[in-house]
């Protein structure tokens, strides 16, 4: 903060940044009333990406919702896939196979490295290093290969399915992976120390558009910018899901809640997960990927091929639908933002009466202006990159 | 999980009403008009600091309760315990208007323009209760079970938005 | 090591005692606007990460020229539209068009930008020829970098046969 230049007198002036702007990283619009450089006061307006999830969510069969859920978060459409099918799971009451809720976290985890990688790599491009962008994404090309490898899609992978997952792993995919995030860490462990001893990216973001813990709570911050303010809340060690339990873990928390802790959090994060993917690699159960249940599931493959009752399933299946009890349930899940949650309400048939998208973003950008109030305008730049505020999951 | 639930029945009586609800989740219902006093509550003396989401819901056609007609639904967290609530509140049908509880969390500021904007309901004391997601000039709300998923309407000109009356310009 | 031969000199640059080359018009504009495309990413949704890819290293759009992402519309002549157009970011595309001087040129990435893609309901623009004039649509949702490498290809056969006489 000693590096600040005191504030250059100048007259008060307003300035629109969005909705297509490249540094909001999306649809974002901000308008700023800056003093010279300084922001005195802004405003964040939001729904150019409005796309009309929850009514889409009407009108289509419950399994049909995912790939819309993926295409929220299109950073990280791999957690969006399976923890959409963990919600409608949780309204039926069944739980995956336990190999398949191994595989979802891998599959999370594995998420949760892509999305703070791409983040990280526009947040720092942001402040001015394009090369870092080049070490991290090149990172994310080699993960898209084993996404593609596993799901048949870079990034939409529609891979989630209600009981279970769509594939197996297929043959040496493990150890391809372990390969690749072992180049992912040494291309972080790069990039972080190009950036921990440079001047001019510190200046940028430390101590910069601070939030306040109490602020962070009254606006609803969860995930990594929560624990960038103090509060070490995560998920899947508060309310484990898919059996979180079984593996050891470190959440990352750091104090100060300005934009380097909420950038080093998610350096920190990346190791984590890659802590996580390990252990599920070395301990994956056995068994089915996906449940055979005649209500829920289709059956396999061969059976509908070469069994009438196969077929017969298969169809009716297919064509009714899956029927939940009646009622309204919440689901949350960490994602790599934060609490992902869907509130499912269910009339008993085969649509959704109603579902509800609580996406971390919301409530991160809710508290921008409060963030960038007092700063510069640069730093609300370095600051917007730093909350990854995703226009899908904002806008639904 | 139960002691915040017990204490606020203690302290509300019949004025909280539990719900069943699957999952093993907790819900409860109040009044309309006693919404910010319960929440308040939640708030301050069972834990409930966090306000994560409001829902709206038509139940327009509805099989089985079809009245009233809105509801809202407010998801509360507990940081510390990890323990949530879920406060149903049913909107009545001759005014559509809720208590607002920006003053309480900011995050209700913008979840409370959402459910206006897409549901119609109104809520009393917000200081800018205008359209958020869908643009300024949309007549109707998009997520009321009456309006057709199909109906554009289109925005010729791109928005001036000068949000003066938002409480985030303060 | 000396040419064997003088150079042969054909054509009108064979009356001519210059170093110059004679070509058409059309031929000399075409050959530089097809080969330095200066994209506008107008990125809004899923398409626009697949973009990232296609600017970056593996899939690299420099070898096609057209590298130079231009954030301003007055500086592009390439308007690519990445992903969903709603009805509220509609009248914002149709601006950043008429920023961009001509000659440009449009292409719509993805199923969204084409069509509205799987979102048939009141908020999504059902494909942006509705408010701009398009050139190449890429299919995918989103498309693979390559699909998109493919579409700049066919803009620049397009460019190619393109005459000034009609007004470009």
């Amino acid at each position: 903060m000693s590096t600040r230049v005191p504030p250059i007198p100048a007259e008060r002036f307003v300035l629109n940044i969005g909705p297509s702007h490249p540094v909001t990283h999306g649809t974002l619009r901000i308008q700023i009333e800056a003093e010279g450089e300084t922001i005195v006061r802004s405003a964040c307006e939001i729904g150019y990406l409005h796309r009309g999830f929850e009514k889409e969510a009407e009108r289509v069969y419950w399994e049909q919702v995912t790939p819309y859920a993926e295409r929220l978060n299109y950073c990280s459409s791999l957690h969006n896939s399976v923890a959409w099918c963990h919600a409608v799971e949780t309204l039926l009451g069944v739980r995956a196979p336990p190999r398949a809720q191994a595989l979802r976290v891998l599959a999370s985890e594995i998420a949760r490295i892509m999305d703070h990688l791409v983040c990280l790599a526009a947040n720092i491009l942001d402040v001015g290093a394009l090369s870092c962008w080049w070490y991290l994404y090149n990172v994310r090309e080699r993960l898209y290969d084993l996404v593609e490898d596993l799901c048949g899609h870079r990034l939409m992978v529609t891979w989630g399915r209600v009981g279970g997952v769509a594939t197996d792993l297929p043959e040496g995919w493990g150890e391809r992976l372990l390969v690749v995030l072992r180049e992912a860490g040494e291309a972080v462990g790069e990039v972080r120390e190009m950036l921990s001893s440079n001047r001019i990216f510190l200046d940028r973001v430390e101590g910069v558009c601070v939030i306040s813990p109490k602020d962070a709570i009254a606006h609803g911050f969860t995930g990594p910018c929560l624990r960038a303010c103090g509060l070490p809340r995560d998920l899947r060690k508060d309310e484990p899901y898919w059996g979180y339990e079984r593996y050891a873990f470190d959440v990352p928390v750091r104090s100060h809640g300005d934009t380097l802790d909420r950038m080093w959090i998610r350096f920190d994060e990346i190791e984590a997960s890659t802590q996580i993917v390990r252990q599920v690699i070395e301990s994956l159960p056995s068994g089915p990927v996906i449940l055979d249940d005649p209500g829920i599931t289709l059956p396999a493959r061969e059976e509908v091929q070469s069994t009438m009752e196969g077929l017969i399933r298969h169809f009716k299946r297919i064509m009714h639908g899956i029927h939940p009890p009646r009622g309204v349930v919440y689901s949350a899940t960490e994602a790599p933002n934060g609490e992902l949650g869907f509130t499912l309400v269910s009339d008993g048939g085969p649509r959704p009466w109603r579902v509800k998208v609580r996406s971390p973003s919301f409530a991160h950008f809710s508290a921008f202006p409060r963030m960038i109030n007092g700063s510069m305008i640069a730093d609300a730049v370095a600051a917007l990159g730093s909350l990854n505020v995703v226009a899908g999951e904002l806008d639904r | 999980m139960d002691a915040p639930l017990d204490r606020l029945l203690a302290r509300f009586e019949e004025r909280v009403r539990v719900l069943p609800a699957l999952a093993g989740q907790t819900a409860v219902e109040v009044a309309p008009a006693d919404l910010v006093e319960v929440v308040a509550f939640l708030r301050d003396e069972a834990g409930f600091d966090v306000l994560l989401d409001l829902v709206g819901v038509d139940r327009l056609g509805h099989p089985e309760a079809p009245t009233p007609r809105f509801e809202v639904l407010y998801h509360l967290k507990s940081l510390a315990g990890g323990a949530r609530v879920r406060v149903h509140v049913p909107v009545p049908d001759d005014t559509l208007e809720l208590p607002s509880c920006w003053r309480l969390w900011h995050a209700a500021n913008w979840l409370e323009r959402e459910v206006w904007d897409l549901f119609g309901i109104r809520f009393a004391g917000h200081p800018n209760l205008c359209r958020i997601l869908c643009h300024h000039r949309f007549e109707g709300h998009a997520l009321r079970r009456d309006y057709p998923i199909g109906r554009r309407q289109r925005l010729d000109a791109p928005e001036a938005f000068l949000l003066t009356d938002d409480p985030e310009w303060a | 090591m000396a040419p064997s031969n003088p150079p042969v000199r054909i054509g009108l640059e064979g009356r001519l005692d210059l170093p110059a080359l004679a070509t058409r018009l059309d031929a000399i504009l075409n050959w530089g606007r097809l080969h330095s495309l200066w994209p506008m990413p107008f990125g809004t949704a899923c398409c626009a990460i697949e973009f990232m890819g296609l600017v970056s290293s593996r899939f690299d759009i420099s070898r096609f020229g057209s590298e130079f992402l231009r954030f301003s519309p007055r500086q592009a002549d390439l308007l690519l539209v990445m992903g969903t157009i709603t009805q509220k970011m509609g009248p914002v595309l149709r601006q950043i068009y008429d920023q961009m001087p001509d000659p440009k040129w449009v292409v719509s990435m993805g199923a969204c930008a084409s069509s509205g893609g799987f979102y048939d309901n009141y908020a999504v623009v059902q494909g942006i020829d509705e408010l701009v004039p398009v050139d190449v649509y890429v299919a995918g949702c989103p498309p693979r970098p390559e699909n998109v490498l493919g579409a700049l290809q066919r803009l620049q056969e397009k460019i190619r046969r393109e005459r000034v006489a009609d007004g470009r």
